[in-house]
């Protein structure tokens, strides 16, 4: 399933039936029909072209701001649980503390003053999303260092950067590739949050977010505006999150 | 006990310190800094906003504006809305009872739903009981909360007219029914999304709990199974409940916001996302701080409980 939604986003530009700001004035408003599946908004755009459209933003958020989150999560809980002592503590009380702010408000205010591009909208969410991965990864890392074959590359002259890099690191591999799905889901959740609120990507541009916040305006009139981009991101983020269940249970 | 309260209680002073720096720094070195909004308005002539500039103390150093809006924070000095000009403190003051009311029963819904789902499901682990309820609860976790509200709005208030689509009260009509069926929808969905997120919880930990040795012994001694699971088991796996109860305080928090704004429930998530839109940053910087204070309070108060709950945890 989410196989075919990255295939379907990447290849949006020739699934689509219409471009997605191909503006139809004489077909405004319409609702679902053989010519437009899934309907169309107020300016007869279509709304499958704009959600297959949309379906590229929302993932490259996704999957790149978990990257970003990974990143950071990995390098201060890897750092952490490996040295041990007043960096661990340090560290992870600063981890704690952050996971205290409540993330979305903070989000949102970020995007208001920034006004975020796209790529900057997805180094703002990895950058407020690191949290879980760091204790994941020092959990690992903490228990990873007690055993034997640390202390023999130790012996054997390996630096800490590379015991951290080629012998830690890939024996919590699949603890953060769980954690990491759980970041994808978590980063298209708060891109369509974000966006859903106004502040996240800017119209003309869709996502699945803006979208539903142009729908919210005409709930009553044009419902089938409203159901589409929800449904992918649920879809979505369902997927994601059973991909994590999958990888998990293999442990 | 105490001890361990107070130490908590000091690690998140520097914490709400620190994030109160960052964000004021955030807003006051952006383009145009607070007064963008302004800049904007072809309306406002420039001498008005360096007038402006200078009643708000814009012109002042960074750090000086800061220490000063620090003091007068601590002194319960909110400032003034940019938006309408009243004070900070009362427009949030008049919407706390409305986000009480819709937490505290999305709170009680929540937990009515998690204890019989997550035990029920961890005694019959694997049964179509468990299966279904797992599967709901990762759909409620995947679920936009907003999305969500959208949805029963369409449904409940647009096709079917049962309930009011939004808002607390029908003005001109008032009474405990009519403030129960606005109540309805923004607690379902408030309480959907802690639950989904609660009973995988407590099923896990539940799960871990019934294989343990007081359990099996329990058992052995013949009591009755019911007395079993919730007076041996439950009890043991609620502690880990509540740690995690804890570290989605911060969950509560955003999904108020969410659900207050998708349903106009006139509570401070609505407020949150009023003064977004105007860039009212004095409302927005209070509140944050007041969000982020009051989400470590509560991870306090819930470690305060874990520790009555289960002894083991006070060192």
């Amino acid at each position: 399933m989410l196989v075919c939604l990255i295939g379907a986003a990447a290849a949006a530009p020739r699934l689509a039936p219409y471009a997605p700001d191909q503006i139809d004035l004489s077909a405004r408003r319409s609702a679902p029909s053989a010519a437009h599946w899934f309907g169309t908004d107020e300016l007869g755009r279509d709304v499958l072209a704009r959600v297959l459209f949309g379906a590229r933003v929302s993932l490259a958020v996704g999957l790149l701001s978990a990257v970003v989150a990974g990143a950071i999560g990995v390098a201060v809980g890897g750092v952490a649980g490996y040295a041990g002592g007043m960096a661990d503590a340090a560290l992870m009380r600063t981890t704690d503390g952050v996971l205290s702010i409540p993330r979305l408000p903070l989000l949102m205010i970020a995007a208001v003053v920034l006004q975020p591009s796209v790529p900057l909208l997805i180094l703002l969410i990895g950058g407020a999303g690191w949290m879980e991965t760091a204790r994941v990864v020092r959990a690992e890392f903490g228990a990873l260092r007690g055993l034997g074959f640390v202390e023999s590359a130790r012996a054997a002259g390996a630096g800490h950067l590379r015991v951290l890099a080629r012998h830690l690191l890939p024996n919590a591999a699949q603890a953060v590739a769980v954690s990491l799905t759980l970041a994808v889901a978590r980063g298209i959740l708060i891109e369509s949050a974000l966006s859903f609120f106004g502040v996240g990507v800017r119209p003309p541009q869709a996502s699945w977010g803006n979208m539903l916040y142009q729908a919210q305006a005409s709930l009553s009139t044009e419902p089938w505006l409203a159901v589409a981009p929800g449904m992918f991101i649920l879809l979505t983020t369902v997927a994601v999150n059973l991909a994590g269940d999958q990888l998990a249970r293999r442990t | 006990m105490a001890r361990f309260l107070v130490r908590r209680l000091a690690h998140a002073v520097p914490l709400l310190l620190i994030v109160s720096a960052l964000v004021f720094l955030l807003i006051h070195a952006a383009p145009g800094g607070p007064l963008a909004i302004y800049l904007s308005n072809p309306n406002v002539r420039p001498a008005d906003i360096e007038r402006l500039r200078h009643a708000l103390g814009l012109d002042r150093p960074l750090w000086d504006q800061y220490w000063s809006w620090l003091a007068a924070f601590m002194k319960g000095d909110w400032g003034y809305s940019f938006s309408d000009g009243r004070p900070v403190a009362d427009r949030i003051l008049e919407r706390v009872p409305a986000t009480i009311e819709l937490v505290s029963t999305s709170l009680v819904c929540a937990l009515a739903l998690t204890i019989p789902v997550g035990v029920w499901s961890a005694v019959r682990r694997g049964r179509w009981f468990d299966r279904l309820t797992t599967m709901t609860s990762m759909v409620g976790l995947s679920l936009p909360g907003f999305w969500f509200g959208l949805l029963l709005q369409m449904i409940f208030a647009l096709a079917l007219g049962w309930l009011p689509s939004s808002g607390r009260a029908t003005p001109g009509v008032g009474g405990a029914v009519d403030h129960l069926q606005h109540l309805v929808m923004p607690t379902a969905v408030l309480a959907l999304v802690l639950a989904s997120s609660w009973s995988r919880y407590l099923r896990g930990s539940m799960i871990e709990t019934v294989g343990q040795p007081f359990v099996v012994a329990a058992e052995a001694r013949g009591l009755p199974a019911m007395r079993v699971v919730l007076r041996h088991a439950l009890r043991n796996a609620l502690g880990p409940l509540v740690a995690i109860i804890t570290v989605d305080a911060a969950l509560l928090v955003s999904g108020a916001v969410v659900t207050e704004s998708v349903f106009a429930w006139p509570g401070i998530g609505s407020l949150f996302t009023e003064a977004l839109a105007r860039r009212d940053y004095s409302v927005l910087m209070a509140l944050l701080m007041l969000s982020s204070a009051a989400v470590i309070l509560f991870n306090v108060a819930a470690d305060a409980m874990h520790a009555v709950i289960d002894p083991r945890v006070t060192g």
